[in-house]
């Protein structure tokens, strides 16, 4: 499967090499007419004479450079056989080139010669390393950079051209087809923007950025203000979009439609655009509804692409360690002696019958190694499944009750909050870069006696762990001093020995909680880190941040393991999560894409579009099959992992949704916002409600049904407390907390 | 709408003259004006980036407000330099000056002296972050408490208690239309609402000793002493286990009045309304209905009550609306019993006029049809006639001050009749007795006080039993507010010709609006406590009011001669009277006889005293 889509890929790299040859053509047929002073440039004194003879040979030229760095001699040997051209005219092609580039930005001459800067300087790479590294990374980007050349003039003619021919097109196929007008339009405006058309842009801007979905409103500020080549220079995110491809997904009809009209038109500007800058994903079949887009589009990088999304992930849980068996024995024993041997049969059922079903979607035990259970692991174990029998049985008719922790007095700012699995600590991270742990049961926190203090200690005692701990040291809480900026993210490792923190300093740092000390400060993000996350069992951890890279580490590895890499912007606060299963990553972006990575391999394996606002919240749901993620919009999305499709939408919030947390059993989902709520939603109802047969499942085209006041269960208001983390414990109770806000 | 958002994105670039100023602050004196157009463009794309990177600080600091520690973060985002020294957290103290045809915004710099800050004493350190929890919901329901935010918003409170009509309907449909649906995000109130309904009574089993405690405690309560009283109502304040019955005794013994409701705090309001709306409500009071009076306890707890709403009800708790609520749905039931009907009509009418004018008056016409279905056709139960004849009287009783206030002359029986149905008649008499009535006191008014620096009748209740008081210090007396004089009228007047009974106008003078008059009706017969009665006064109005009781009512009997005691306060604005009216003085006639009444009194039953103070 995968070998064959990158054929096709190849196939899809050679057409667009022609028709940007064949554009330069023309395109310098205008050049010649328009500027008067080419003979005064440079540029024009090279030895090939004649512009379009001279640009054809710089863009062979390109291509030679390229086919060489990628050591396709033969390849490069015929073409400069074909072409005519010696290695020494190639040489000293660069050198001028690298001169004529200068010359251009010097002389600043006409917006024809522009075009060719960045050939000339692309062909130059040896002779002019700043230039390059500030402008062009790769020969091949400059390959699809903006390279063409028509009269900026007749943009607006161009776009309204094919506006006015959306617009008259059939019903069904204008929603589709609609889809076009933002890439296009950020495209050409870039386009303007680059070739220093600085009027034409703004004209170009203000007459239909207008036109513009709504929820592109943030990228249009962004847009707006950038008026010079120069600027794009700095701008990472729209460095990004323009190369990467913009993904659309249209019915065969509408394309044909679609490039029958352009080609009447001898439309080549738009394209050209589209076929270098967008990726259409043309399927088979009835064209979609304006809501089945509407629903799915929104993100910086247009929709994922079907063929990423069928990729096969393992959602499934892993299967309970088999050592539980013994143990649970083992605590039967125990119970034995107390005299309940009731209890311990219903109980050892209820563990046969998990350990026995095999979940077809679980992956292999032993897919990535996670770190052997130790002797307190086990014991956790055994309270986890003490805790669990008593656990209440959410629904509709029964729902949890939520225990508010307000944080008083916070005026420098809570960024983060976690809770322990068992729900005995709670860690905040706060904006004067400290880090406080609360003991939320009446155990108070304890450090480890001094290491002299440790040698009277008779090791050999049952009691050993609770003779290190020194009595004099106990408190409600602890502070962590070691960040130099606001802390966004925490998280406790599963066994409540570390807690790891990630700051706006750009660490991400791991702090023991037996002697409240720092034991490790990971560097690799030079940006601030939005988030961190424990995996479910221990050792591993992944971080994301500013660097638009989301980082898999373990804790004794002082450098990341895998950098999943594909975000076009920020990976957000409380925006990293561990699958279940620990095999999976998934993030959420301020690009409003969410990306599930593979740790196996470093795979994106599936990008979820459909928010509208950057996503701040993340939450699987306890079997694994299912995602929910909530953005700034106030919206939350639910997503079936397994197909790759979003399956439900749950509206109500009025601002950005900071938490979200699936009950024990998946039942209820509780989400939590700026907008000072907590609400409980029917998850179980909204994933039963789906039908994913098996057409929807190859399209992808999903009819969500409007029905977030159904599945609303309860609406519960804080006092002028935005609701930072939810956390279910072990019985099912709704711990949420929040600081309070007295403004 | 695109024309908004174009509106919106436009961008805007510094002007260039800022440009030209800031390179004058640094040196720099002659800038050309392409320089600056390019500076100012690229300066304003520069801190327009700034300005989107810090927001996302702010959204990662979840935070709704952009901080100059969002920007000093952004800045650093860039490897620029933070700017120092901007930590103001609310407001960027930039002040604006223009003159010479420039204008500047500027951040002024004060000079400060190091000693004034050297001797300024500390501020105090900010308290450290703690952690507080609380429900925020318990299985699904929110409870209550003053860490949650009011169930309701105020404007639906304000709504709630000045048109409970209004709220209580939609909430009878929805109830009816959760009914219906039966599921979904409703069902959780329901359930709850059930769980209200099905609380089971409970019943307190006592010990031998704790029923011998009851009984010293109910003496206490009941007795003479004020200081045994006093002790006992401390005593059960602290013990928590006597507490409900306590209450209810309490109650029941008229010794709950609002001193010690305010003074010592004795109960959380939500132990003592449901005692109190129980008392005022409850279907049965008493083993014999038709005997007992329990309509003087349902008067009494409904007078508590809304002297508990005057006090504690606030946006959190919101007491007045939901007992408006309550009562207003009892009374529209069409079920409720008779003693619950009247109770709900005291409780309603004792919160004040303007809840008489739009909750009771608009229902006259059908509680008046309900009483006449009891008066005039066959005898079912001698219960419910005694309970019709309480709720006419009452009825009449409260709404007739306040037809004679709203409605303009003149008092057409027949138009009365239109508009209040079967009581319609009785109502107009009333009114026309009522309107008489606040004439002769207006009358009165001006009469006593002309009484008031005669020497000889002005007693002074706050003065124990000295009654003689000389003429100089009758104006001190008036002046002081809130202090009682006693005075006579005249047995002359034109609506009491009867010379055995005397009327004395108690008044208090008050400079508080909203203050409550009592009418104390002192009978010198041995036989009757005294009967008092609190009209709660319009704040507007500076007429005073006036109760007059008949004789014929309440336990006391008709035969024996009644001198009466009317309580009348008046605004403290009144006291100018005084001088104007001093030279009719000589006109009074009996002021030995209303002495002796007055000692008389005070010698039988010193609980009167408490109760005028």
């Amino acid at each position: 499967m995968a070998a064959v889509q990158d054929g096709q890929m190849e196939l899809d790299a050679e057409k667009e090499t022609k028709p940007e040859i064949l554009s330069d053509g023309t395109s310098n047929l205008s050049g010649n007419t328009a500027s008067g002073t080419l003979s005064s440039s440079p540029l024009t004194a090279a030895p090939a004479g004649g512009a379009p003879k001279m640009e054809d040979q710089q863009t062979l030229i390109a291509v030679l450079q390229f086919l060489k760095r990628n050591k396709l001699t033969d390849s490069v040997e015929i073409l400069r056989r074909e072409a005519g051209l010696g290695e020494d005219q190639e040489d000293s092609q660069a050198t001028d080139g690298s001169g004529g580039g200068k010359g251009d930005v010097d002389g600043g001459d006409a917006n024809s010669l522009l075009s060719r800067v960045s050939i000339t300087s692309a062909a130059a790479p040896q002779s002019m390393p700043v230039k390059r590294a500030d402008d062009q990374p790769d020969v091949s980007v400059v390959l699809s950079a903006y390279s063409q050349q028509g009269d900026p003039s007749l943009y607006q003619v161009y776009y309204s051209g094919l506006k006015n021919f959306i617009e008259s097109v059939l019903d069904c196929h204008r929603a589709e087809l609609s889809q076009l007008f933002y890439p296009l339009f950020v495209h050409m405006y870039l386009e303007l923007v680059y070739n220093n058309h600085e009027n034409e842009a703004k004209a170009f801007f203000e007459k239909f950025s207008g036109d513009q979905e709504c929820y592109y409103q943030d990228d249009l500020r962004v847009l707006c203000g950038l008026t010079k080549k120069e600027h794009l220079k700095g701008n990472e995110v729209l460095l990004d979009f323009r190369t990467s491809r913009f993904v659309l997904r249209i019915s065969r009809d509408s394309y044909q439609l679609l490039k029958r009209h352009l080609q009447e038109r001898h439309n080549n500007q738009i394209w050209n655009i589209i076929q270098e800058h967008l990726y259409i994903d043309i399927f088979d079949g009835m064209p979609r509804s304006k809501s089945q887009i509407d629903s799915m589009s929104g993100s910086l990088a247009g929709e994922g692409r079907r063929e990423l999304n069928k990729a096969k992930v393992f959602h499934g849980l892993l299967k309970e360690p088999e050592i539980e068996v013994p143990l649970d024995d083992e605590d039967d024993e125990a119970e034995n002696e107390e005299g309940k041997p009731k209890k311990k049969k219903t109980k050892k059922d209820s563990l046969g019958s998990k350990s026995k079903k095999q979940d077809p979607n679980a992956p292999q035990q032993n897919r990535i190694p996670l770190p052997e259970l130790k002797d307190s692991d086990k014991l956790d174990k055994i309270m986890y499944m003490k805790e669990s029998t008593k656990r209440i049985r959410l629904g509709p008719e029964n729902l949890p009750s939520i225990c508010f922790y307000t944080l008083l007095n916070a005026y420098q700012g809570l960024t983060a909050v976690d809770f322990t699995d068992d729900s005995s600590l709670l860690a905040g991270g706060f904006a004067d870069s400290t880090v406080r742990v609360w003991s939320v049961t009446p155990k108070k926190l304890r450090k480890v006696k001094s290491a002299a203090d440790l040698n009277m200690i008779d090791k050999e005692s049952d009691d050993v762990l609770e003779r290190i701990m020194d009595e004099k040291t106990a408190s409600e809480s602890k502070i962590l001093y070691g960040h130099s900026g606001p802390v966004y993210g925490v998280s406790f490792s599963p066994d409540r020995n570390y807690l790891l923190s990630s700051s706006e300093d750009g660490t991400v740092r791991l702090w023991s909680l037996l002697t409240f000390t720092c034991l490790v400060g990971y560097k690799g993000h030079n940006y601030p880190v939005w988030d961190t996350q424990f995996s479910p069992f221990g050792y591993y951890f992944v971080s994301g941040g500013h660097d638009r890279v989301a980082r898999l580490w373990a804790t004794d590895h002082y450098q990341p393991l895998r950098i999943f890499a594909g975000h076009l912007a920020d990976v957000t606060c409380t925006c990293t999560r561990f699958h279940p299963n620990s095999n999976y990553v998934a993030t959420g972006s301020t690009d409003r894409t969410i990306r599930l990575w593979d740790v196996l391999n470093g795979n994106c394996v599936r990008i979820f579009t459909g928010h509208k606002g950057p996503i701040h919240s993340l939450a699987f749901s306890p079997n694994g099959k299912f995602l929910a993620s909530g953005s700034t919009d106030g919206r939350v999305l639910l997503w079936d992992i397994g197909h790759g499709l979003m399956i439900g939408e749950l509206k109500g919030h009025t601002d950005t949704i900071y938490s979200l947390k699936f009950s024990r059993d998946g039942e209820i989902l509780a989400s939590g916002s700026m907008d000072n709520t907590v609400r409980l939603w029917n998850s179980m109802k909204a994933f039963d409600e789906v039908e994913t047969d098996d057409f929807t499942a190859t399209t992808g085209h999903i009819h969500l049904p409007d029905n977030s006041q159904e599945l609303l269960l309860g609406t519960y208001h804080s006092k002028s407390t935005p609701v930072t983390h939810l956390h279910f414990t072990r019985r099912n109770l709704l711990l949420a907390a929040g600081a309070y806000n007295s403004q | 709408m695109a024309e908004e958002r174009r509106q919106k994105l436009c961008s805007v670039i510094l002007p260039t003259e800022s440009m030209k100023a800031m390179a004058e602050s640094v040196g720099v004196g002659s800038l050309q004006e392409d320089s600056c157009l390019a500076l100012s463009e690229e300066v304003s794309y520069r801190i327009k980036e700034i300005a989107q990177d810090a927001l996302k600080f702010m959204h990662h600091g979840k935070r709704r407000k952009l901080t100059t520690g969002d920007i000093d973060h952004a800045l650093k985002l860039k490897n620029v330099e933070p700017l120092y020294g901007f930590q103001s957290q609310e407001f960027i103290p930039f002040r604006f000056a223009s003159g010479g045809g420039r204008e500047l915004h500027f951040y002024e710099e004060k000079e400060v002296d190091l000693s004034d800050i050297i001797n300024t004493p500390l501020p105090r350190v900010p308290l450290d972050v703690s952690l507080k929890a609380h429900w925020l919901s318990i299985d699904g329901v929110q409870p209550a408490i003053p860490e949650n935010p009011p169930p309701v918003p105020k404007e639906q409170q304000k709504t709630d208690s000045t048109e409970p009509l209004k709220a209580v309907k939609p909430g009878q449909e929805e109830e009816g239309s959760i009914q219906t649906k039966g599921q979904g995000a409703s069902s959780a109130e329901v359930k709850g609402k059930e769980k209200m309904r099905m609380k089971p009574r409970s019943t307190h089993e006592l010990s031998v000793e704790q029923q011998l405690y009851y009984k010293e405690i109910t003496e206490a309560c009941v007795g003479s002493c004020e200081a045994k009283r006093a002790v006992c109502v401390c005593v059960c304040s602290q013990g928590p286990k006597f507490k409900e019955f306590c209450l209810a005794l309490f109650i029941r013994c008229n010794i709950m009045n609002s001193k010690y409701t305010t003074k010592h705090l004795l109960f959380p309001l939500h132990e003592l309304i449901p005692a109190v709306v129980t008392c005022i409500v409850s279907k049965q009071l008493c083993l014999r209905p038709d005997v007992d009076n329990h309509w003087a306890l349902r008067d009494f707890a409904a007078r508590l009550m809304a002297q508990s709403c005057k006090t504690f009800s606030t946006t959190t708790n919101n007491i007045q609306s939901r007992i408006t609520k309550t009562f207003t749905k009892a009374l529209l039931d069409d079920k409720t019993q008779w003693t619950t009907r009247y109770g709900c009509i005291a409780g309603l009418a004792e919160l004040g006029h303007d809840v008489i004018k739009t909750l009771i008056i608009p229902r006259l016409s059908v509680e008046g049809a309900r009483i006449k279905a009891v008066m005039d056709g066959p005898v079912v139960s001698n219960i419910d006639k005694i309970g019709a004849d309480h709720v006419q009287s009452l009825l009449l009783k409260h709404c007739a001050s306040v037809v004679a206030k709203t409605r303009p002359l003149p008092d057409m029986v027949d138009q009365y009749k239109v508009d209040y149905g079967y009581l319609g008649t009785m109502l107009c008499s009333h009114v026309v007795k009522a309107r008489a009535q606040a004439a002769f006191q207006a009358q009165t008014v001006n009469r006593t006080t002309l009484t008031i620096t005669q020497p000889r009748p002005t007693l002074s209740v706050s003065q124990s039993g000295l009654s003689t008081s000389s003429g100089s210090r009758a104006p001190s007396i008036i002046k002081v507010p809130s202090s009682l004089t006693l005075m006579s009228t005249r047995p002359g007047t034109p609506t009491q010709p009867s010379p055995p009974a005397t009327k004395y106008i108690v008044m208090a003078t008050s400079a508080g609006a909203a203050s409550t008059q009592q009418v104390i009706t002192l009978s010198s017969s041995q036989s009757g406590s005294p009967v008092t009665s609190t009209v709660p006064s319009t704040p507007t109005s500076l007429q005073p009011l006036v109760k007059l009781e008949s004789g014929n009512t309440g336990a006391v009997s008709g035969s024996r001669p009644l001198q009466k005691y009317i309580v009348v306060s008046l605004p403290s604005s009144s006291s100018s009277l005084e001088n104007k009216s001093s030279s009719v003085l000589p006109s009074s006639t009996s002021p030995i006889s209303m002495e002796s009444a007055v000692k008389l009194e005070r010698s039988e039953s010193p609980a009167a005293n408490t109760q005028s103070h």
